[in-house]
């Protein structure tokens, strides 16, 4: 695209919308998108040069779908793309209607058939950065690091596999979608890849968490009433806030209790506690939304020691009843610990040393080490991170770990 | 042209494991401020550290292809500790890169001067004309 921001934030603002309606219409993704993409391109070249015409999606659907039809034409002679044709004859003028619930059928639609159930985890992310996030597949091959010869593969196979599954593209059959959470969760990781990323790799990568924000949005736009989806958003949002103290000066990464609050992002986590308040005066709250919770009360405390960790223990009481983890059980005991004294933590910990899930997980003699620290055994604490940081697989987390280590060893904490 | 830097290290010594808070604190900042360089000069393809060679199995196939899993031996002197995947007009560019990376401050401040082993990659065939 061309060097015109407002053209090209537009296109991008518009392209899921262009492709949901196509797709929808000729049930058809793999030449949808093909068509989507002309029509864009068409735009891009026009639109700085004629100016942006008065209904920008009407010209882009349109578009659109006058090359859909071509592209079926001269397929003709394949008799499953004639009865395509003929069900979609009546759709070759199509009316934009600007409402509310197109819209939503759209991006619903383009979510779920991202997120087929036939297609792994790793197509389902990438085909929903390339149709609904609008992100280049160079851009997604660069997030994966992977070549991008390899990832244009990936995404037509999954394609392929949408087509051969033999489901036809109707989005809000119901029998016909996979369940939310499968939504859900590839909009969380999208988001975590995004976020774990921006602490310590080297690369540029495009921001992958503003990418999920903005789908979230879409998504909560589209089912405002589901407290899931509203959770998710404010669970990204209060996580995302934090993001600016997460790294430190020289780009080492600062940990919640030592990071500088001052820089975090108010507008985010007001907007955050606010939906998460209004999610949980909704009914029984679902698993994002205890985790946002959680953060909220991070968020709105002033320090560490002024933290409402009662308050944060209840929060992971619930959460283990929901959503029993290990790392919700760790998680827990560092909770308790801050409310009752390591004695406490270190006693949960202690059972949960013959739990094979942790048995090689860095976090389990990390937050031993933590705990040993809190109750000045200094050496025995330098130890457990030393240990934890041999563990770990992310290295702005080993270079934390073995910081640590060192700072404990010199007999500071 | 394409590099690839290869870091090896001791298995003792350089892991950091009992480097002060301010030998560490100085080293992993030198080596952020190097990706960092190289990533602005557009000469980065990639970088990647590994994990301590404690979780590194040495893998055959067996009779019937099946995988034999070894864990690395004892006596293994040095590991790969990480690379750098760069694109540099010269050789002479990617030997400046390799002796920067080399000369990362180690437990007394003073340069590791740890071997940093550069190799081509293979390319494509040559053009046909």
């Amino acid at each position: 695209m061309n060097a015109n921001p407002n053209v090209e934030h537009l296109l991008r603002t518009l392209a899921p919308r262009v492709l949901g309606t196509t797709a929808r219409r000729f049930r058809d993704f793999g030449l949808a998108e093909d068509a989507t993409q002309e029509a864009l391109i068409a735009a891009a070249i026009q639109w700085p040069r004629d100016g942006v015409p008065a209904s920008p999606l009407a010209w882009l659907v349109r578009a659109a779908h006058r090359r859909m039809i071509d592209i079926l034409r001269t397929q003709e002679a394949r008799s499953r793309r004639e009865a395509v044709v003929a069900v979609a004859a009546d759709a070759a003028a199509p009316e934009v209607d600007d409402e509310q619930r197109a819209r939503n059928e759209d991006i619903l639609g383009l979510l779920f058939m991202c997120i087929h159930p036939a297609l792994s985890m790793s197509s389902a992310i990438a085909l929903t950065l390339r149709a609904v996030g609008g992100l280049t597949t160079a851009e997604i091959a660069s997030v994966f690091l992977v070549p991008e010869s390899t990832m244009a593969q990936r995404i037509s196979r999954a394609k392929a596999t949408i087509r051969a599954s033999g489901v036809p593209f109707t989005p809000l059959e119901p029998s016909r979608v996979p369940p939310l959470d499968a939504v859900l969760n590839v909009l969380y990781l999208i988001f975590n890849e995004g976020y774990t990323a921006s602490t310590g790799s080297q690369l540029q990568r495009p921001d992958l968490t503003q990418e999920a924000i903005r789908i979230a949005r879409l998504l909560r736009d589209a089912l405002p009433a589901s407290p899931d989806v509203s959770g998710l958003l404010a669970l990204m949002l209060l996580t995302d806030a934090r993001r600016n103290a997460r790294t430190g000066p020289r780009g080492e990464l600062v940990p919640l209790d030592e990071q500088d609050r001052s820089r975090w992002d108010r507008g985010r986590i007001e907007e955050g506690a606010a939906l998460i308040e209004l999610s949980l005066q909704r009914g029984r709250p679902g698993f994002y939304a205890v985790l946002a919770a959680i953060a909220a009360v991070h968020d709105q405390a002033p320090s560490t020691e002024a933290t409402d960790w009662p308050q944060i223990c209840a929060l992971y009481d619930v959460l283990e009843r929901i959503a029993p983890s290990p790392t919700v059980k760790l998680n827990r005991a560092v909770a308790i610990a801050m409310v009752r004294g390591p004695e406490h933590g270190l006693a949960i910990l202690d059972a949960l040393s013959d739990d094979r899930r942790l048995a090689s997980h860095h976090r389990l003699p990390a937050v031993r080490a933590h705990f040993l620290a809190m109750r000045g055994d200094y050496p025995q604490a330098a130890e457990a991170f030393a240990h934890a940081a041999t563990l770990t697989r992310s290295t702005p987390e080993r270079d934390y770990l073995l910081l640590k280590a060192a700072r404990l060893r010199g007999g500071s904490t | 042209m394409k590099y690839i830097l290869l870091m090896n290290t001791m298995q003792a010594g350089t892991q950091g494991l009992d480097w002060s808070e301010q030998a560490l604190g100085d080293h992993i900042a030198y080596m952020i401020a190097l990706n960092k360089d190289l990533s602005a000069a557009g000469q980065l393809v990639d970088a990647q550290g590994l994990t301590f060679p404690d979780q590194a199995k040495i893998v055959r196939a067996g009779a019937d292809g099946r995988p034999i899993t070894d864990g690395v031996f004892p006596e293994t002197k040095e590991f790969l500790a990480g690379y750098w995947l760069i694109e540099v007009e010269r050789p002479e560019q990617a030997y400046e890169i390799a002796a920067r990376a080399s000369a990362a401050p180690g437990p007394d401040g003073e340069p590791l001067r740890m071997p940093i082993e550069v190799r081509p990659l293979m390319d494509g065939p040559s053009a046909e004309a």
